[in-house]
């Protein structure tokens, strides 16, 4: 109804905020990307535009996602609104020299196509402010194996969402650990199939049930690496 | 009493998907199944006369939520164990990366082997040696259910904009035709034109499960 449109630039900072939680929820992409310019034409640097407005609204999808209240489509078009959003601040990100927290490298691995937890992943982590670098789908071990060396991340992630690709990853941490290089990367692994048991067994680091576990997963094997690293 | 080919009405698609089949509570060897393979295991229990089957199916649309197979089956096959000589799980891995395999050994079942009905209906072999990741699948069952199993689930009758975010990656849906049916093939490639997909049929029959079925 016309009498209920909201005018999001007739909002108050603390009202605009909690407006794009609510259109971040329902994926509303225009709307996001209005308030994004909103919020930069009031001030907001871009990292708390991020990460207040659009991290925020996600964590929330995120929780009711992994408590049944939200769906994959939702999260879906939850993520395509953010995405829009992200777009915006992008550039902006890196003009203003925002904290960086690290550096991943992640891919789905060869064989499988399907990439959708990985791109959410993706984004999630960025918005953490983690620097990521999509080898995108169907990666064999040579191009996990020269990313890593080209990229020297903190992180390598595998993604695989069926039964029969997700061994793929082991081959290519047992390659790592051939090389002789397993120990200089935090590797994480996801994707529906996989457990907790099967990232052990295989030799990652963690599974990550979801893309909020893998940030959090992340960010707390991130610090745990950095504050083991030998003082200068 | 009559013979196992005619003892009840066909079970509607509908119902496979989401209620599943009870057992008849004869037959010396339970079959549990996901309703999806129930039409096809019921011919080919017709065809080969294996009145000792009895057929019971879990609700095919458990197919989209893998982590509830294995609850379902161990649920199915406490609640069986004692009244058939013997319990054959009719699924394969479905998914579940490995744990219907280990509750089955778990629980003293045997189950269907391969990753899943797809690769068991072409033969695993023959599947294996495909190796066509960017092929989407569908069966008999999954082309009557289009709607039910992929659209809907997805999506895609509220948010069709979403649709090459799921099926972007894919470049062909492989009808995989348990029979021979005009109606199926003309509504399969229906499915691809709205998947956006290039559409191959390909007969399969009954595959590896009658192989399996057969054994029992």
């Amino acid at each position: 109804m016309a009498d209920d449109e909201i005018i999001l630039s007739e909002l108050d900072d603390e009202e605009l905020v909690a407006q794009m939680f609510d259109d971040l929820y329902d994926g509303l992409k225009d709307e996001i990307e209005e308030g994004v310019n909103i919020l930069l034409e009031r001030g907001w640097t871009p990292y708390d535009i991020l990460t207040k407005a659009l991290v925020g609204g996600m964590t929330i999808v995120g929780a009711d996602f992994r408590d049944g209240i939200l769906f994959v489509p939702e999260v879906l078009l939850a993520a395509n609104a953010m995405k829009g959003g992200m777009a915006i601040l992008k550039p902006l990100l890196a003009e203003t020299g925002a904290p960086r927290v690290g550096k991943m490298v992640i891919g789905t691995v060869k064989g499988d196509i399907h990439d959708i937890g990985k791109n959410l992943v993706s984004m999630m982590m960025e918005g953490a402010g983690f620097e990521v670098v999509d080898l995108g789908i169907n990666n064999a071990v040579e191009k996990y194996l020269d990313a890593l060396e080209a990229e020297k991340p903190d992180i390598l992630g595998m993604s695989a969402l069926l039964t029969t690709t997700m061994p793929y990853m082991k081959v290519v941490i047992d390659t790592m650990k051939e090389k002789g290089i397993r120990d200089d990367y935090i590797v994480l692994v996801g994707g529906a199939p996989l457990n907790e048991e099967f990232g052990r067994a295989i030799g990652a680091d963690a599974y990550c049930r979801d893309a909020a576990v893998a940030v959090e997963t992340a960010k707390t094997l991130v610090g745990r690496k950095h504050n083991q690293a030998p003082a200068h | 009493m009559s013979d196992a080919s005619t003892t009840k009405l066909p079970p509607t698609d509908a119902g496979l998907t989401d209620e599943g089949l009870a057992p008849e509570g004869r037959g010396r060897v339970l079959l549990i199944a996901c309703g999806a393979l129930a039409r096809e295991i019921l011919a080919l229990r017709e065809a080969n006369g294996w009145s000792h089957l009895d057929l019971q199916c879990l609700p095919a649309i458990l197919h989209n939520s893998p982590d509830r197979i294995v609850p379902a089956i161990e649920a199915a096959v406490t609640q069986a164990r004692g009244s058939y000589d013997s319990i054959f799980v009719v699924y394969a891995d479905c998914g579940t990366g490995g744990l219907l395999r280990a509750a089955c050994d778990r629980l003293g079942v045997s189950m269907v082997e391969g990753p899943h009905c797809y690769s068991f209906f072409e033969g695993n072999e023959t599947f294996a040696a495909r190796d066509e990741f960017t092929a989407f699948y569908l069966t008999d069952f999954l082309v009557r259910q289009f709607d039910a199993f992929v659209w809907r689930p997805l999506g895609l009758d509220r948010h069709p904009e979403l649709r090459d975010m799921y099926f972007g990656n894919y470049e062909t849906l492989v009808y995989q035709a348990q029979t021979d049916n005009p109606d199926l093939t003309a509504k399969a490639r229906h499915c691809a034109d709205r998947l956006g997909l290039a559409f191959e049929r390909r007969f399969t029959g009954y595959g590896d499960l009658a192989t399996a079925l057969g054994r029992l």
